[in-house]
């Protein structure tokens, strides 16, 4: 299944895609900061021009472009500039909504993408903390999970990076997975299933979280893309398929 | 009054057990001429403060580095920057890992020669566990928040890589972002700045505004030219990152008798001669 144009099925990685775009869905004029992947700045890029206007997004780097590029495209017409400085003061602004990975994750979305094992002298240094204790601590944070499975999804984090509802975010909003779309509309915000993608099951899911995933009676399933989002994605914003390369077939 | 030196000079000039800073962000604009130059100095104990890169991971595989201030340590195209995963798993150094803004906020407050200054950003997070000196205060307004007291990020020396510099010490950037090196050079007790390219103080507004005018020679001890002096990070733009050597010193680092064999090659003799092995390596690769 490869998402040629012309084909009006959408691929997981399309799926993906537009379940990021909806995460920004009722943001207005912020900053979409989708630094976890090409799959989430193409969702941001593709709200953007969809239904959400008002977003701001970059080229990936410190221009905030006149409008939605494509992926991987120079910036073209500039109407901002947007250092790494700035987005550190945006962070305590508060006016920009994260999309961040995480290399493990627990039911509160506590993240982790520090080091695994004993952080004194960890069995695997990872990236460091980065931006993500502020970010969750003071913006809208979205996650984007590209290989659902138990090592990610677990029961502890080796190291809480990005801190999780249990621990003062502000709000997590979604966590979007190769499987499923998962939130924290729970009474004591625990994870959620909220939606699974076509082609996968509640069970899937189930055996794919390393912890007991809060499962409402009823799961949709994520929302398809349009044939107009399916046009931007394969016409506009990823001609060269870029999405397919995060998403494991 | 022409402040112009070598990038040895530089390293002769740092102290065993010093606090070094570096500028740049990742695997963009680092000052690799003057690490190279501290890699092959007599130097240790530094403590490193960084947004890191492969500036990190060289003096970590050269054994300079006591203890890592950062954030963070990646090569950005290539997540995880080999030498510093190897130096943290042997246990071989000490780490104060802060968040980035946090990161920030230490760099404002040495910049201003504050004591600390507070920030939200950290609540919460394991950060404040694996640093117990940190503290939090209370605003004394009202809502009386809580908010961690970032330490000043004092420094002996800060090194940043500019596009281009006059010989009194003014530095010039470029590119689209100037990270934090105004900070690093406001922070440090003194600061060596290397350039892609010396010119003449009247040329300095040939190739940018005023606004790109980052750093002041008030803050500048020393200036080295070294054209490439930021090799192999981007330093645009004079030139992007070469991710292909990135990926040779990437591969290279996973394997000790590969890395004996990279240091052979590229990081045996002077700044001129891994220039020159840069360059016949792109010629044998057909670049």
């Amino acid at each position: 299944m490869t998402g040629t144009t012309g084909t009006t099925t959408a691929t997981r990685a399309e799926v993906c895609a537009v379940a990021c775009a909806e995460a920004f869905r009722g943001d207005g004029e912020i900053v979409a900061a989708a630094v976890a992947g090409l799959v989430p700045m193409l969702g941001s890029r593709l709200a953007r021009m969809t239904f959400e206007p008002g977003l701001l997004t970059t080229d990936g780097g410190p221009h905030l472009t006149a409008e939605a590029v494509p992926l991987g495209a120079p910036a073209g017409d500039v109407e901002g500039w947007l250092p790494f400085r700035d987005h550190l003061w945006l962070v305590l602004n508060g006016r920009r909504h994260v999309v961040m990975g995480a290399s493990q994750m627990d039911r509160f979305g506590n993240a982790n993408i520090s080091c695994i094992g004993d952080w004194a002298r960890p069995k695997s240094q990872l990236l460091g903390v980065r931006g993500a204790p502020g970010n969750t601590r003071l913006n809208t944070t979205s996650y984007w999970i590209p290989k659902h499975s138990p090592r990610v999804f677990t029961e502890t984090v080796d190291f809480v990076s990005g801190i999780g509802h249990d621990r003062g975010a502000h709000e997590i909003r979604v966590v979007v997975t190769n499987l499923a779309v998962l939130d924290f509309a729970t009474p004591d915000r625990a994870m959620r299933l909220r939606s699974v993608h076509p082609g996968v099951t509640v069970d899937d899911v189930a055996a794919a979280t390393g912890f007991g995933l809060a499962v409402p009676d009823d799961v949709p399933e994520t929302r398809a893309p349009s044939a107009e989002e399916l046009r931007i994605m394969r016409e506009v914003l990823d001609p060269k398929g870029l999405r397919e390369r995060e998403v494991p077939a | 009054m022409s402040k112009v030196m070598t990038a040895e000079q530089v390293a002769a000039s740092l102290e065993d057990g010093m606090t070094v800073g570096i500028g740049g962000w990742g695997s963009r604009r680092k000052p690799m001429a003057l690490v190279r130059a501290i890699c092959r100095s007599p130097l240790t104990d530094l403590t490193v403060v960084s947004y890191g890169g492969p500036d990190v991971g060289l003096l970590c595989a050269a054994g300079k580095v006591r203890r890592l201030v950062a954030p963070f340590v990646t090569l950005d195209s290539v997540p995880l920057e080999p030498h510093f995963r190897a130096a943290r798993q042997r246990g071989d150094i000490e780490f104060t890992e802060y968040d980035e803004g946090m990161f920030m906020f230490g760099l404002y407050a040495a910049a201003h020669r504050l004591p600390f200054l507070p920030t939200p950003a950290g609540l919460g997070s394991d950060v404040l566990k694996v640093n117990p000196e940190l503290r939090t205060v209370r605003s004394p307004y009202e809502g009386g928040e809580e908010l961690i007291a970032v330490p000043a990020l004092t420094m002996d020396a800060a090194l940043v890589h500019m596009n281009r510099a006059d010989a009194r010490g003014n530095a010039q950037y470029l590119g689209p972002d100037p990270y934090m090196d105004d900070l690093f050079a406001k922070a440090a007790d003194r600061t060596y700045v290397s350039c892609e390219r010396l010119v003449d103080t009247a040329d300095l507004l040939k190739e940018g505004p005023v606004q790109s005018l980052l750093i002041s020679r008030a803050q500048v001890a020393g200036v080295v030219e070294t054209p490439g002096g930021a090799h192999f990070t981007d330093c645009v733009p004079d030139h992007g990152r070469d991710e292909a050597f990135q990926k040779l010193y990437v591969k290279a680092a996973g394997d000790p008798d590969a890395w004996a064999a990279f240091r052979d090659r590229f990081l045996a003799g002077d700044e001129a001669a891994y220039q020159d092995a840069v360059r016949a390596w792109r010629e044998e690769e057909g670049r």
